[in-house]
């Protein structure tokens, strides 16, 4: 190995030759501070344009500072990285960004997270000797994500975040000098984009100028509408993060309390999106076994691998990049909209209500299903399955309004039916967990034997693509586990040019699956917190008495009064979608 | 944005000009300039095909063609007006020359009137110092342009 040897603050620190100056002083415990600069580790993408310069540093012999977080390690080398000089610089560089910038903290989106605010107090920033025009863009509102582009300060992470880990590419910079922003081709609107809503370029925005659309304010007047019978539905994911808005160690699991803070906020009915994972998998996994057994028996015309569709900004990707396959994903819709589909169908019957007087909210670790409960298609006569949809943040905020002391609530546990789940249900919050849900399931469907051992450790973990091969009772199924849309476009690529063996595969938007969701508490770049909220949603897994879905007695039950079986005419009507191809087509003039 | 229709062997002049550089994302910028020579401009349409061809994003397109000002996505008007700025120009009040145009056409630099009839751009210096402020239209040129006279000029192309 090629090693260089150097000083950072009068430390001898010993690195790899190509090792950045932050990366050295990181290892002896010094760290600069980095603005536009984002490692996520695990998942071996880096956002290093170099621009912002508050990470500089003072290098013996070198005129000008260096920003440690491009400067690579020489020998030799004699680095300062808290000299009067770099304070200042620092400092100058900092209120040349805040000339630019709106100061408007007090009733900002981000306040509190944002790592701008939280630069500026570290440096110590009091005053704004510059004084300048300010740049203005065009608002832009989505149904999922807002752009404030005021707020922008370039360090091009969602850039990072949407071309090279999503590999949507739906944001580039534009423009040159003061005129530069960050926007979609032609600055056209998110919404006549290819934005999947994924909301990893709004996980990384160190600033406001990428947000949620906040619908907490509707869910609270749904609330306070005595008209209105108000249900809510939770989604695995939430659970596992969401105290970490309220200071709680990373992977802390707060099941029976978020369920007491919803109760207290006054949702009618508070239900759990497991029970509708319960319920895919029974027609996910029904599929499953369809294709496979008619590509047992010979048909050729039977598309495998299956795809599993439970993730809307998987969904969308697949619409606007690869339509010519859109025939290949499991048609079972999300559940969050199997959820709102029989809360208005089913429970709306047992309530002797109208559908229309039923509003039904979701709390998910994501901002593409903002957009998917949006979907003409998920609507009746113009009423959606699912009305509202807020992020884990948006609960979180709820919560602080209704001023709920969130650790000392007493546990509570979800109403019934639509709140009862399994241990397979929960496991549709991290990657890998969707397909090991089916295989509990479609393991005994297939073999008639019982399962004996749940947890299949070869679907977990997580790299970014995973194989396995399970065993159907001789019959080998490959399962194919892919998170972060970049790495489910190698496997589409793969079909695509007839290379796939897998049998199933499994697709997540996001990296780490939902607990990595656009709408979860801001990890700041943080993967390890990831991997702790994984462990936790395992852990919920290990302790629930019934572990595969179709032992859930409500699925069970719901199938037998209402439904019939899986894939029956009644399921195909409320539990199936179909896809569009949403590929732009450029007109061509025929002379 | 009008959205335009392309012809189809112009497309397929495009596609050529996008396989003399191997359809490399690298060569994006030769392979705008080519598509700009033969389109006179790049429209939206264009960008779409060329980030197809060379399987980049077209926000990456974009960007590219807004960094650089030599790049227009509006088409040239049937006579193109061009205002020199360099120093000597701009000393003698090419501004207030420029600012007339604008004001009559109503357009900014770097735009088309509606009816196609004229563009106006900047220049850097043309060579053409002795006839400072310098305006060309066309293949025309003239030479100590004062506001004045703008409106004379503009009417000979009535
Ligand atoms: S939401 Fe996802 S797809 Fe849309 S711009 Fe952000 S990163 Fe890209
Ligand atoms: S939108 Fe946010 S993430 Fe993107 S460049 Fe601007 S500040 Fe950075
Ligand atoms: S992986 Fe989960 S959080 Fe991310 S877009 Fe898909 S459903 Fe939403
Ligand atoms: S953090 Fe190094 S230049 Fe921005």
């Amino acid at each position: 190995m090629d090693i260089v040897k150097l000083t950072i603050d009068d430390k001898p620190v010993v690195v790899e030759r190509g090792t950045t100056l932050l990366e050295a002083a990181k290892s002896i415990g010094i760290n600069i501070p980095t603005l536009c600069y984002m490692k996520l580790e695990d998942l071996n993408f880096e956002n290093k344009p170099g621009g912002c310069r508050v990470c500089v540093v003072e290098v013996e012999g070198r005129r000008n500072l260096a920003p440690a977080c491009k400067t690579e390690c020489s020998e030799g080398m004699v680095v300062h990285s808290h000299t009067v000089r770099v304070i200042n610089a620092r400092r100058t560089v900092m209120e040349l960004i805040l000339s630019d910038h709106p100061a408007e903290c007090l009733t900002c989106a981000k306040s509190g997270n944002c790592d701008l605010q939280s630069m500026a107090q570290k440096l110590g920033i009091r005053e704004l000797h510059y004084k300048g025009e300010q740049s203005r863009y065009k608002g832009d509102k989505s149904p999922a994500i807002i752009r404030e582009m005021d707020k922008c300060i370039m360090c091009r992470r969602c850039e990072t975040a949407c071309n090279d880990v999503q590999t949507v590419g739906v944001l580039s910079a534009i423009n040159r000098g003061f005129e530069s922003v960050v926007a979609p081709a032609f600055e056209m609107d998110l919404d006549k984009s290819s934005c999947t809503y994924c909301g990893q370029c709004v996980a990384v925005c160190p600033t406001a100028a990428l947000t949620e659309r906040d619908s907490t304010w509707k869910v609270v007047e749904a609330i306070v509408n005595p008209q209105k019978t108000v249900i809510v539905q939770t989604a695995p994911a939430v659970r596992a993060a969401l105290g970490e808005a309220f200071g709680m160690e990373p992977g802390t699991l707060v099941t029976g309390k978020m369920v007491a803070a919803l109760k207290k906020l006054g949702f009618d009915y508070v239900f759990d999106t497991d029970f509708a994972a319960d319920l895919t998998i029974m027609e996910e996994g029904a599929e499953i076994l369809d294709r496979l057994s008619r590509h047992l028996n010979g048909d050729k015309e039977v598309k495998l691998p299956i795809l599993t569709s439970c993730c809307p900004g998987w969904v969308k990707f697949f619409e606007h990049h690869f339509p010519e396959m859109i025939d290949i994903p499991s048609t079972a819709k999300s559940p969050q909209q199997m959820f709102g589909a029989i809360a208005k169908s089913y429970f709306a019957q047992q309530l002797k209500k109208k559908r229309e007087d039923l509003v039904v909210v979701s709390v998910m670790p994501c901002l593409a299903k903002k957009y998917e409960c949006t979907r003409e298609e998920f609507q009746v006569n113009g009423d959606p399955d699912v009305n509202l949809s807020i992020s884990t943040r948006e609960l979180a905020n709820l919560i602080r309004n209704a001023n709920l002391d969130f650790g000392k609530l007493t546990d509570e546990d979800f109403d019934n039916p639509l709140g009862e789940s399994t241990g397979a249900s929960v496991i549709f919050g991290t990657t890998g967990g969707v397909i090991e849900a089916a295989v509990r399931s479609a393991y005994e469907m297939f073999t008639e034997k019982k399962l004996e051992k749940v947890d299949f450790m070869e679907l977990r973990g997580m790299d970014g693509i995973r194989k396995a091969s399970v065993d159907f009772d001789g019959l080998p199924i490959n399962i194919g586990i892919a998170h972060g849309l970049g790495n489910a476009r190698k496997l589409l690529e793969d079909i695509k040019a007839g290379k796939s063996e897998f049998h199933a595969i499994e697709i997540m938007a996001c990296p780490g699956g939902c607990i990595g969701g656009g709408g979860q508490p801001y990890h700041h770049g943080d993967v390890e917190i990831l991997k702790k909220r994984q462990k936790a949603i395992y852990a919920e897994d290990a302790g629930k008495p019934i572990r595969k879905s179709h032992e859930n007695p409500y699925i069970q039950k719901l199938y037998k009064e209402f439904l019939g079986k899986p894939l029956s005419d009644k399921s195909h009507e409320l539990l199936h979608t179909h896809y569009f191809d949403r590929k732009s087509k450029i007109e061509i003039n025929q002379e | 944005m009008a959205s335009v229709k392309l012809p189809e062997s112009k497309i397929q002049e495009l596609k050529e000009v996008c396989q003399k550089y191997d359809n490399k994302g690298s060569e994006l910028i030769n392979v705008l300039h080519g598509a700009q020579e033969l389109f006179g401009y790049l429209p939206a349409e264009v960008q779409e095909i060329i980030a197809d061809e060379l399987n980049v994003s077209v926000a990456h397109v974009y960007g590219v063609v807004t960094f650089y000002s030599f790049f227009s996505m509006l088409p040239k008007g049937r006579n193109p007006i061009s205002i020199c700025m360099g120093t000597a120009c701009y000393v003698r009040g090419a501004e207030k020359v420029l600012d007339e145009f604008k004001r009559i056409l109503n357009v900014k630099v770097g735009e088309t009137t509606g009816d196609g009839k004229f563009s106006l751009s900047c220049l850097r210096c043309v060579g053409a110092c002795g006839l400072a402020p310098v305006v060309t239209i066309g293949e025309r040129v003239y030479g100590r342009v004062s506001a004045d006279d703008v409106k004379k000029i503009l009417s000979e192309y009535a």
